[in-house]
C-alpha cells in the first residue's frame, strides 16, 4: 500500500507536549484501545508466531532449525513459485502503469472522458474470482468458448483455408493411411490415382479413416458411379467402408457415401496439371474437353489441410527455450503461456486504478510551468520529457510500488484462471503458502518459511512508504 | 459523476491536453480510445451473455453468437438458482453468507479506525508519531503471514473460553477487521489531521469530554474519509476468498466466492451456474460503487490498494 502525494498533507505532525488533564490522557487512550488490541492479537502477535512456526516440523511439534528454509530454497515446485513472483513483479508494474499513463494522458483529449474512466475502473470492484473466471473462457482453447481463439481462427482460417477433410495429427492420422483402393500417397501430401485414365475412361479411388462426423456435415450422399462420356475422364470418390460389409474394400456398396467437396487436378505425364474439378455431393467429378493422352486423378494436399483448433493459452508451453536444461533450471527459468494469459487479465482488472491514480496527479500538475517550457522554445516531445514526466514521477512511483506490494501477493487469480493441470506450473508464493498449510498434506513449517520469505519481500516497499511519510 | 473522473477543468478550456506533442488528430485518439473502452467491455458483456444462455450450449458455439440468434437468451439460469431459495450452500444463501460477513467487517473497521485516528491526532499521549509509523509499516504485511498462527490462536481460545471463532463468520470477521484497520487507521487519521486543533480546544474549555468532541466535532467533519473508507472496505471484504477459505473450514454456508470457486472443478459443466453467480457477486459492489462512486475513488487516491 501506499500514499499519494495528491490528497492530504500526511506528514508527521509536529508532537506537543501533553498539556491535557488526566481524563483526557484516558478518554484518547480508551478510543485507542480497541484498534490496538486487534491489530496485536490478530496481526503483530500471529507475524512473530509465524517466524516461530517456521522453525519447527510440519505439525509444529518439534524444533527443527532452518530445515524448512531449506526446503523452501531446494524444492523445485517452490523454486517455480520464486519464478512466478520474479515474472509478475518484472513484467506487471511495469505494463500496468504503462496503460494507466496512456489512458490517463488520452482520456483528458475526449469528451467522454467520464464514461471512458468508468469503464476502465469498473473491473476493479469485482472479485478476482469472478474476474478470473471470466478470463478462463476468455482463453479457453475451444474457439467455440474462447473469444482469443475463436479471433485467431478467423484470421487463420482467411489466411490459410482449412480442408474439407482436415487430418487429425494427434490420432496419427497421415494422408497415406487415407488411402484404400485405387489410390496411393506421393511426396507432397497428396493422394494419386494409381491407374492411369484417357478420356472417356473412369476411375474409382477409395478413401477409408476418415470422420464420420466430417462427411456428415458436407451432407455425403450414396456413392454414384459416373456413366463414361467421350471426351472428358469421369470417376467417384467414395469412403470405401460399408457399415453392412465391414471387411470387405474395394468396391463400391449401395450403403456407402460419396465424398464431395473434394478438390481434384487432373495431370499428365509429366505431372503438370491439366484441369481441375470438384466432386459432387455423391462423390462423382468430371473433367470435360480432356485432350487425348494419359493422365492421372490427383487429389491435392489443400483437401486435409487441418484449420486452427485452438491454442492452449493456460497450458505451460513455456515461451523460453527450456529444451535439454535440468529440471531445477527449467524450474528457473521456463515462461508458461498461462503466466501471459493470467498477466492480461490482471492488466484488465488494474489498469483503472493506474489510470485514475495517475489522472489525478496529471490533473494536479502546475500548467503554467508547461506553458513557460513551451514559450521557452522546448519543442513538445523535449516538454513531456524534461518537464511533465518529471513532475508526474511521484505518482509513477506510488502506482508501481502499490503494484508490486499487490502482485507479490497475488493469490486469487492463478487459484481460479489456471486450470488444474497448469497449477503447479502457475503458483506463487502467496499460493503456496495456502496449499502447504492449509490442503492436502498440511505442513505448517514449510508454509509459515515461505509466509516469512514473502513478508521480507514486502519489507523493501514498506521501507519506501515509511521514507514517504517522514519525508 | 464525480468530479475525479471527470475531466479536470484546465484541460475542458484548452484541449491541448498535457501531450500537446502528441498531435495525432482528436479522430484518432477517439477511435483508439473506443476501441479500448470495447475491449475492456468484451469480459463483462461475455459473462452476462453466459448467464443468459442456456447451459447446453456452452461448448457448441460462442456467446457472441446471440448477436445473431437473440432468441438463445433465456432467464432460465437465474430461475433455477433463485427458486432454491436459502438453501444451505445455495447461491442465495452464499449471498447472505457473505453480506453476513462483510455488514459487520465494514462497520466495525470504520468505528474501530475511527476511534484510533481520533487517538492519534488529537490524543495527548506521547509516542503518536511512532505509533503512525508503526501502523503505516503494518499496511502492507501480507495476511497470509498471519493465517497459521491465528487459526491456533482461534482454537486455543475456544479451549480456554468454550468458544471456537475458527469455522465461523465472527473468526472470518475478527481476521478481517485486523486487516482492514492499518489502512482504516492511516485514512482517517490523515482526514482528521486537517481538521484545526483550535476548534477542539475552544470545546475543551467549555468542559466538553472526549466522547462529546468526537461525536459532535470530529465524526461530522471526518465524514467523507469514513465513507470512503467504508466502501473500500466493503468491496476488499465482499471480494475476498483467501482468508473465508481458511476460517471458514467445513462450514455449509460459504460466501459467493467461495460458491463460485467451488463450481470449478467442473468448470465446463458448471460455466451456467458460474456466471449466474458471478453476475450476482458482482452486482452487490456494482451498486455500492456506482451509488458511492465518489467516495470510492478518493479512497483509492487517499492510500492506494492492498
Amino acid at each position: 500500500m501506499a500514499v499519494v502525494p495528491v490528497t492530504e498533507d500526511q506528514a508527521l505532525a509536529p508532537e506537543g507536549h501533553s498539556s491535557g488533564s488526566w481524563r483526557q490522557h484516558l478518554g484518547s487512550l480508551v478510543f485507542l484501545a480497541p484498534g490496538a488490541l486487534w491489530l496485536l492479537f490478530i496481526v503483530i502477535y500471529p507475524a512473530v508466531a509465524t517466524v516461530r512456526y517456521s522453525l519447527y516440523n510440519e505439525s509444529a511439534t518439534s524444533f527443527v532449525g532452518l530445515r524448512n528454509y531449506q526446503s523452501v530454497f531446494s524444492t523445485n515446485a517452490i523454486l517455480t513459485t520464486f519464478r512466478n513472483n520474479v515474472i509478475w513483479v518484472l513484467v506487471f508494474p511495469f505494463f500496468v502503469t504503462f496503460i494507466g499513463l496512456v489512458f490517463g494522458v488520452l482520456s483528458e483529449r475526449i469528451r467522454w472522458a467520464t464514461a471512458f474512466k468508468t469503464i476502465i475502473i469498473m473491473p476493479i470492484v469485482f472479485s478476482t474470482t469472478a474476474s478470473a473466471l471470466v478470463w478462463r473462457t476468455i482463453f479457453d482453447i475451444n474457439p467455440h468458448v474462447g473469444v482469443v481463439n475463436a479471433v485467431v481462427q478467423t484470421v487463420d482460417d482467411w489466411i490459410n483455408r482449412p480442408g474439407s477433410y482436415p487430418l487429425n495429427p494427434s490420432e496419427g492420422q497421415t494422408v497415406a493411411s487415407l488411402a484404400s483402393t485405387g489410390v496411393h500417397a506421393i511426396p507432397g501430401g497428396a493422394l494419386e490415382s494409381t491407374r492411369t485414365v484417357r478420356p472417356g475412361g473412369t476411375v474409382q479411388m477409395g478413401l477409408t479413416g476418415l470422420s464420420p462426423t466430417t462427411i456428415a456435415l458436407l451432407d455425403a450422399r450414396a456413392a454414384a458411379v459416373p456413366h463414361p462420356s467421350g471426351r472428358a475422364v469421369s470417376g467417384l470418390v467414395w469412403r470405401d467402408f460399408s457399415p453392412s460389409h465391414p471387411n470387405v474394400t474395394g468396391r463400391v456398396f449401395p450403403d456407402e457415401d460419396g465424398l464431395p467437396n473434394l478438390r481434384l487436378a487432373l495431370t499428365g505425364a509429366d505431372g503438370t496439371t491439366v484441369a481441375t474439378t470438384t466432386t459432387d455431393s455423391h462423390g462423382a467429378f468430371r473433367f470435360t474437353d480432356v485432350p487425348n493422352g494419359a493422365y492421372r486423378v490427383r487429389i491435392v494436399p489443400s483437401n486435409f489441410r487441418s484449420g486452427f483448433t485452438g491454442l492452449f493459452w493456460l497450458g505451460t508451453r513455456s515461451l523460453t527455450p527450456t529444451a535439454g536444461l535440468s529440471q531445477t533450471a527449467q524450474s528457473l527459468l521456463s515462461l508458461p503461456l498461462v503466466d501471459v494469459a493470467m498477466i492480461i487479465a490482471y492488466l484488465w482488472i488494474w489498469a483503472g486504478f493506474a489510470m485514475v491514480v495517475i489522472g489525478a496527479g496529471l490533473a494536479a500538475l502546475n500548467r503554467e510551468v508547461l506553458e513557460a517550457a513551451r514559450i521557452d522554445g522546448a519543442t513538445e516531445w523535449q516538454t513531456f520529457r524534461r518537464v511533465t514526466m518529471p513532475m508526474l514521477a511521484p505518482v509513477l512511483g506510488v502506482v508501481f510500488v502499490t503494484m508490486i506490494i499487490n502482485v507479490l501477493k497475488v493469490f486469487d487469480i492463478i487459484l481460479n484462471m489456471a486450470p488444474g493441470s497448469s497449477q503447479g506450473d502457475a503458483n506463487t508464493l502467496a499460493l503456496a503458502i495456502y496449499n502447504d498449510g492449509f490442503t492436502g498434506g498440511i505442513h505448517s513449517g514449510l508454509a509459515s518459511a515461505i509466509a516469512v520469505v514473502l513478508f521480507i519481500l514486502v519489507v523493501p516497499a514498506m521501507i519506501w512508504n515509511l521514507r514517504k511519510i517522514q519525508a | 459523476m464525480t468530479e475525479v473522473l471527470a475531466p479536470a477543468p484546465a484541460m475542458a478550456g484548452s484541449r491541448r491536453g498535457v501531450l500537446g506533442w502528441l498531435r495525432a488528430p482528436r479522430v484518432a485518439v477517439n477511435i483508439a480510445l473506443v476501441v479500448a473502452a470495447l475491449v475492456w467491455l468484451v469480459p463483462t458483456v461475455s459473462l452476462t451473455i453466459f448467464s443468459l444462455r442456456p447451459e447446453a450450449l456452452f461448448q457448441q458455439s460462442g456467446w457472441w453468437k446471440v448477436f445473431t440468434i437473440p432468441s438463445q437468451l433465456t432467464v432460465q439460469n437465474y430461475h433455477v438458482l433463485f427458486s432454491q431459495g436459502l438453501a444451505a450452500g445455495g447461491l442465495l444463501d452464499s449471498l447472505v453468507t457473505s453480506l453476513e460477513i462483510t455488514i459487520p467487517s465494514t462497520v466495525l473497521v470504520t468505528v474501530v479506525a475511527s476511534l484510533a485516528g481520533y487517538s492519534l491526532v488529537f490524543g495527548a499521549w506521547r509516542g503518536r508519531n511512532a505509533a503512525f509509523l508503526v501502523i503505516v509499516g503494518l499496511m502492507v504485511v501480507p495476511v497470509q503471514v498471519a493465517l497459521i498462527p491465528v487459526v491456533q490462536l482461534y482454537r486455543n481460545f475456544g479451549s480456554i473460553f468454550g468458544y471456537n471463532p475458527y469455522g465461523t463468520v465472527v473468526g472470518v470477521v475478527l481476521f478481517h477487521v485486523a486487516f482492514g484497520l492499518p489502512f482504516g487507521i492511516f485514512l482517517m487519521r490523515n482526514f482528521f489531521i486537517g481538521i484545526p486543533k483550535d476548534l477542539l480546544e475552544a470545546a475543551r474549555i467549555e468542559g466538553a469530554g472526549e466522547w462529546t468532541l468526537l461525536l459532535r466535532i470530529v465524526l461530522p467533519l471526518g465524514l467523507p474519509a469514513a465513507a470512503s473508507l467504508a466502501i473500500f472496505q466493503f468491496i476488499w471484504v465482499w471480494n475476498d476468498l483467501l482468508v473465508a477459505l481458511v476460517f471458514l473450514g467445513g462450514n455449509v454456508h460459504q460466501p459467493m466466492t467461495i460458491y463460485l470457486y467451488d463450481q470449478t472443478r467442473t468448470l465446463a459443466a458448471n460455466y451456467w451456474i458460474i456466471s449466474t453467480g458471478a453476475m450476482v457477486s458482482i452486482v452487490v459492489p456494482l451498486i455500492v460503487f456506482f451509488s458511492f462512486q465518489r467516495y470510492f475513488v478518493r479512497g483509492v487516491l487517499a492510500g492506494a490498494v492492498k
